[in-house]
Order: structure tokens, then C-alpha cells, then sequence
């Protein structure tokens, strides 16, 4: 963002003095003041603009619907956010590891829900105790079983070829995984039947029974509660991981110079294998999070909307930064929902023009660094 | 020998001259997709019309005009194609000489055969198609089911008499012809009988759309009497959980895209004590119901589904309107059918000017996850 600015204001500041007649120390320091002033005074200006042009918004909203009305949206909003941030939290740390956009990360949501959905209905069908807790771990180590493979099989041959090919690569696994998935049973040889899910409607089984909340006049459900505080507890996790750990010390240092970690000793494979892993693995929570919430899984297409949607927060967020993927999330989530209530027949749209908008002015996102490509 | 052969020919000569006497043919066309994505429709609609065709000829035939016909049912699968369905008309008219045509299921098909059929004058009745430019083809086109601004009609008349609503919240998919045309109609009619309609919320999409979340807290806000879940059953049984998980206690409503065995398990507890409304139940207790679906059953296994239902109906219909026609000539069976008022299994049956039926919908409520059976409504 800073580069074309500055560009565009030392020729405007060039080309005023230059009719001042300045030597030429009189006119480098004036660029510099100028734009040392600029970014200072631009940015605290651009962020009192855009703080009073939400609340202006918000003020009218309150107005037409009522506080009420206004807090609700925002617990709907908030609860929506969590679901795109954890699916967003695995597309922004694989992005950020080996700058690979993986496609498939909707249908690893996907892979994850119906796991947990037939593993909870066995659960309680023999009376397991706390199915909840079981089923999520469960479902998350399988899929980051899956998500590992599908890195070694697809990805890794990959690695140093130039990087169109792996996300041609990330759209045919996606691809691949949701027809597969959706075969029905019947059409299938003995082995594939008893894997694939088939393309029809199941019930999710209800974990958690059901509780809703009345707070001064705002209901609020357990299990929304429950996806807020899940998706906080492995944002807290995924952060002390990546930041505290010698694991996450070594991602970090894979996404920094792939051959210098080679050089330090540093084994990329199992470093990328563990980042798919924990990618994975949060897009399986969020799956096991969302059919509990939603109660239904519709088919192996499931994951390619919320997919989808996360993925765009995860770049208005800033792609490769993790808490830009929980902002831009709860951003996407929030707006969506406003827009949404404000009227119904423009909500999606109104929620893509704002990220529009936000990515003209921001093109890295909103907590994403803009660096140079080396060449 | 020769003598036994004589007589053995006379015989023959004899027993021939007996049947023709006696039994006639008269042939009916029928059309529908037995190939393609509309495949089970059309088996549904082929077994309907062999049932009563059957049941007929079992009798010894039909009565026209004081002698006894066998029906000939000459069925031509139209792929679901309406070039194909257009080929099947034709054939149906000039090789078999039919005397007249039921089908066929999809309204692109009726509409690509009608044209052909009005020309050559003979009579046509649709079991399913449901777009209104069907009839509006010509005087020789009718059609066995209800349109769908009669079914937000029918909601609504049963929203504002029998639940006592006086406003009224409506949810509906903007992408999708059919759920967008009940809304509207369901607005007009539940104003016209005094109601409001507080709250009209739309999604784009139910294969994108999960989360109604800001939709129904709009509703809840407006505080309705009753909330019209316009959707087929999985986005309607996604709406009726999110509905409740939010504090919604008011009654939900719903058209024939409730109408699956699944909406109950995938609905649970939300959408226990909800209306919609239907072609028919097969819980009806009048005999002529039980009866269908007891033979229906017998003959292929199965509960027989709406389609059946109204291609059952359909054949009923042109078997009494030949009947009361006494003729085989095309325009006396259209003015019979115009003149038909014939109790089927969907409902007593009248036709308006332009050939679409005037009767009643069944109301049916889900109760402990099953369809029960409430009453019929006419708006």
C-alpha cells in the first residue's frame, strides 16, 4: 500500500517545489519531512474516518432496528465469524508455510463433519459419556491423517516446481475429493462402498442437548457460545504453537528460506507435514463445529461455500497472518449478518462489497505485510 | 377332416365376430420421462394411469355412447426433452390416432407437445405440469394438479382461519422460481384476507446458505403470528432449528416442498406441530383414497406418491369425461372434461375456463415425525 503512495507524493511535493527554485539537500529533506508527516498524520486521520463512518452506521442501524435487534445481530455475526475464522485459521498458516493456497480445505471441513457425525452416532447409540469432547479429537486427528496424505501424495512432488502447479494441483484434490465423497454406496465395488458418504441428507446427532439462553431480551444458544469459546481456545493454542514452540520456531523458519533451513539442519518435509496437520485439523473442528450448530450435513458438497466465504476472510484478513484470518472473519462474519438483516435480498452482496473496498485500500489485507517478491 | 376344419374355422369366424361386436378399442395416449433425471417421475405417472386403465378393462371396458371400449394405453418416453416430447405428440396423433393425451410431467414437455395437440384437436391433460402458461395454450389443454399461487393461497387461507394468525412472516429463497412465486402469492392472499405480513426475508441459494440467523432475528423482532418457511424440507428444517434456538415459539408454515420422509429427521423437535399443504394424503379416509392406495400398493410395492396420485386422477377424469362424452370426437371430450365434476383421489374436481382444476388441498401436520392428515382447504 505505502510504495504507490509515496511514489505518488514525491512527484506531486517534486513537481511543486521544483517551480521554488530549492537546491537539491532543501528539496530531499522536504520529500522526506513530507512523507514522514504524511504517513503519521494519514494514518491516524484514515482510522478516526473509517471509526466514525462505522459508528455512523451503526448509529443509524440502532436507530431503524432497535439495540436489541443490533446486539443480536452482532452475537449472530460473532457466532457465523468463529465458524469462518477456524476453516480461515488452516488456509492462512498453510498459505503462510509454503505459500500454497489449498483449495481443498473446504472438503477437508467436509471430510471432518461426516466423521464426527458417524462417530457420534456410534457414541451414543452405546451411551459413551462426554461424546462432544471425543468426537472432535477424534475427527480432527483423522483428518490431519488425511490432510497429510493428501500433502505427501500431491503436494510434496510438487515442492520446488513453479507454484501455478500446486494450486492447480489444490483445485483437482478438491475437486477430487468432493465427487468421490459423493458417490452413493450402491454405484460402488466392495471396498470404495464402504468409504464414500453418498450424496444425501443425514441428521447430525446432538452431542450437547440443546440450551437456549435469554439475556436481557438477546437469546443466545450454548452451542454458539460453545463455537465462540472453541474457536478462541485453538486461535490461543495455534499462536503459543507458532510463536513459543521449537516447532513453530521451525515453521516460521521454513516460511522464511525453505533451502536455509535445509542448511540448518532443519527437516522441511516434517515441518510441512506437521503445518498440513494442524491446518487440517482445525478445518475438521470447524467442521465438527458447524454440523453441531447447523444440526444437518446436506452433502460432500457442504464444504465449498464456507470454504469459500473463509477463504475471502482469510485474505481480507491479511493471507499468511493468523490473527489477520480471526479479524477478517469476524469482519466477513459480522457484515454479512448486517447486511443481511438490512435487507435480506442484498446481503451477500453488500457483505463482497465491502471486502472490495477494504482490499482497493488495503491490498494486503488488513494485518498483512506488503513485501517484496524476491526475483 | 376337411369337415372338422370347417367347423373349426367357423368357429373362429364366429368368436371373432363376438369380440369385435363386443369390445372395441379406443386408444389413449400417454407420455412421460422414463430416461433421464426425471426418470422416477415418469414411472410414477406411467403406473398411475395403468392402474384406472386397468381397473377399467378388468370391468370389460368402458360405456361410450352405449357401446363398450377396451382402453389401449400407448405409452412414448420423452426423455425429459422437449424436441422429443414434441416427436412423441406427433406420433401419438397421426400413427396411433389416439384420442387423447395425458401428459406430460415436466411443463417444458407439455408446452413443446400442446401446440401440436390444440391443432389437431384432441384433448390433453397435464398430471404435473405446473406453469401457468400450460393451459393457456388452447381449449383442448387441461391439467390435473394445482398451481403454485394457488398453494401460497391455500397457506394462507389456513394461516388466517384455522391458526387465527392476523400477521404473518415469510422466508424464502430468491434464487428459485418456484419458492419466490409462493411468496408472492402467499403476501397477496393473506393481505386480501386481512392479515400482514410484518416480515418478507429472502437467501440467496440454499446450497450456499446455511445461517438464517439475521433473517430470523428480523422476524423475531417483527413479532408474527405465524412464519411461512417457503424452502424445500432441508433449508426448511435448517430454518425451523435456528428459529426455535433463537426464541421462536410461533408456528411454521410451509407448500409441497416439505413434502419428504426426511424432513421430520432432519427438522426433529423444531418442526414438530408445523402445516404445509399437499396434492393429497395417503391417510385420507375417504374410500376412494384408501382404496387407491391399497391397489397401488398391491400392484407395485409402494405407497404411491404425489405424481401417482395425479396421474391416477388424470386418468379418472378422461375416463368419466368419455364416458358422459358418449363420442370419441375430440370436441365433445373437451366440453365433457370443461363439464367435469368428478370426486378423485386428490379431491372433488371442477375445471375453470382455462382448464386448470378448481379443488382443494390437502393440509397436513407433522406430528411425532409423521404426516398426519389435518383437512382439505380451498382458498
Amino acid at each position: 500500500m505505502q510504495y504507490p503512495v509515496i511514489l505518488y507524493k514525491t512527484v506531486k511535493i517534486f513537481f511543486k517545489k521544483l517551480g521554488k527554485n530549492m537546491t537539491k539537500k532543501q528539496l530531499s529533506d522536504s520529500i522526506n519531512n513530507n512523507i514522514l508527516n504524511y504517513n503519521k498524520w494519514a494514518n491516524w486521520k484514515k482510522y478516526v474516518f473509517i471509526s466514525v463512518i462505522i459508528l455512523f452506521f451503526l448509529f443509524l442501524y440502532i436507530l431503524s432496528f432497535g439495540i436489541q435487534s443490533f446486539l443480536q445481530q452482532l452475537v449472530n455475526g460473532i457466532q457465523l465469524g468463529s465458524i469462518y475464522a477456524l476453516i480461515a485459521l488452516g488456509y492462512t498458516m498453510i498459505y503462510g508455510i509454503i505459500k500454497l493456497i489449498n483449495f481443498a480445505h473446504g472438503d477437508l471441513f467436509m471430510f471432518g463433519a461426516y466423521i464426527s457425525c458417524f462417530l457420534g452416532n456410534y457414541l451414543i447409540a452405546h451411551n459413551f459419556g462426554f461424546p462432544f469432547i471425543v468426537v472432535l479429537i477424534f475427527s480432527m486427528a483423522v483428518t490431519a491423517l488425511l490432510g497429510m496424505t493428501i500433502e505427501k501424495i500431491a503436494y510434496k512432488p510438487l515442492r520446488f516446481k513453479p507454484r501455478l502447479a500446486a494450486l492447480i494441483t489444490a483445485l483437482g484434490v478438491s475437486l477430487f475429493l468432493e465427487n468421490f465423497f459423493a458417490l452413493s454406496p450402491e454405484n460402488v465395488p466392495f471396498p470404495l462402498n464402504k468409504i464414500v458418504f453418498g450424496p444425501r441428507f443425514l441428521p447430525f446427532p446432538a452431542l450437547i442437548a440443546d440450551a437456549t439462553y435469554d439475556i436481557a431480551g438477546i437469546t443466545i444458544n450454548n452451542i454458539k457460545i460453545l463455537d465462540i469459546i472453541i474457536t478462541v481456545i485453538l486461535m490461543i493454542l495455534l499462536q503459543y504453537i507458532v510463536k513459543k514452540t521449537m516447532i513453530g520456531k521451525a515453521m516460521r523458519a521454513v516460511a522464511f528460506h525453505k533451502d536455509a533451513c535445509l542448511m540448518m539442519g532443519i527437516n522441511i518435509n516434517n515441518i510441512i507435514s506437521i503445518t498440513f496437520g494442524i491446518g487440517t485439523s482445525l478445518a475438521a473442528a470447524a467442521g465438527t463445529l458447524f454440523a453441531l450448530t447447523y444440526g444437518q450435513l446436506q452433502s460432500p458438497y457442504l464444504g465449498i461455500w464456507p470454504g469459500l466465504k473463509a477463504f475471502i476472510a482469510a485474505v481480507l484478513g491479511g493471507i499468511g497472518s493468523i490473527p489477520g484470518a480471526m479479524l477478517g472473519s469476524y469482519v466477513m462474519g459480522i457484515s454479512e449478518t448486517f447486511a443481511t438483516s438490512i435487507n435480506s435480498n442484498f446481503g451477500y452482496v453488500i457483505a463482497f462489497v465491502i471486502l472490495i473496498v477494504v482490499l482497493i485500500f488495503k491490498p494486503a489485507g488488513l494485518l498483512g505485510k506488503f513485501t517484496k517478491e524476491k526475483v | 377332416m376337411n369337415k372338422k376344419l370347417l367347423i373349426l374355422l367357423i368357429l373362429v369366424c364366429f368368436l371373432f365376430s363376438v369380440s369385435v361386436a363386443s369390445a372395441k378399442i379406443v386408444r389413449i395416449g400417454g407420455v412421460a420421462p422414463l430416461t433421464g433425471g426425471a426418470a422416477t417421475y415418469g414411472a410414477s405417472t406411467k403406473n398411475g394411469c395403468l392402474l384406472a386403465f386397468k381397473a377399467v378393462n378388468a370391468e370389460g371396458g368402458i360405456d361410450i355412447g352405449g357401446t363398450k371400449y377396451l382402453i389401449n394405453y400407448i405409452f412414448e418416453d420423452d426423455q425429459g426433452s422437449p424436441e422429443v416430447a414434441a416427436n412423441a405428440f406427433r406420433k401419438l396423433i397421426d400413427q396411433d390416432e389416439v384420442v387423447a393425451i395425458l401428459g406430460s410431467v415436466m411443463s417444458k414437455c407439455t408446452l413443446a407437445g400442446a401446440p401440436i395437440a390444440q391443432d389437431a384437436g384432441v384433448p390433453v391433460i397435464s398430471p404435473t405440469s405446473t406453469a401457468v402458461q400450460v393451459t393457456l395454450t388452447g381449449d383442448y389443454i387441461f391439467r390435473a394438479c394445482f398451481l403454485d399461487p394457488f398453494q401460497g393461497a391455500v397457506v394462507a387461507t389456513f394461516s388466517t382461519n384455522d391458526l387465527k394468525a392476523k400477521t404473518a412472516a415469510v422466508i424464502f429463497d430468491n434464487a428459485n422460481d418456484y419458492t419466490k412465486g409462493l411468496a408472492e402469492a402467499f403476501r397477496e392472499s393473506f393481505e386480501k384476507l386481512g392479515g400482514k405480513v410484518v416480515a418478507y426475508e429472502s437467501f440467496t441459494d440454499e446450497d450456499k446458505t446455511t445461517d438464517f440467523s439475521a433473517q430470523l432475528t428480523n422476524i423475531k423482532s417483527a413479532n408474527p403470528d405465524v412464519i411461512f418457511l417457503d424452502a424445500y424440507y432441508s433449508a426448511a428444517a435448517l430454518m425451523a432449528k435456528q428459529a426455535r434456538g433463537l426464541g421462536i415459539t410461533v408456528p411454521f408454515v410451509g407448500a409441497d416442498g416439505w413434502d419428504s420422509a426426511e424432513f421430520p429427521k432432519l427438522g426433529g423437535e423444531a418442526v414438530e406441530g408445523g402445516y404445509f399443504c399437499n396434492h393429497y394424503s395417503p391417510e385420507d379416509p375417504r374410500p376412494i383414497v384408501q382404496n387407491f392406495v391399497k391397489k397401488y400398493a398391491e400392484t407395485y410395492g409402494q405407497t404411491p406418491d404425489a405424481l401417482a396420485t395425479l396421474a391416477y386422477d388424470a386418468a379418472l377424469i378422461l375416463i368419466d369425461s368419455l364416458q358422459r362424452a358418449g363420442s370419441t370426437d375430440g370436441a365433445a371430450i373437451r366440453d365433457a372434461i370443461f363439464a367435469t365434476n368428478l370426486e378423485c383421489v386428490s379431491g372433488q374436481i371442477t375445471f375453470n375456463e382455462n382448464g386448470d382444476p378448481i379443488k382443494k388441498a390437502a393440509i397436513i401436520k407433522v406430528e411425532n415425525g409423521k404426516f398426519v392428515f389435518q383437512k382439505f382447504v380451498q382458498p
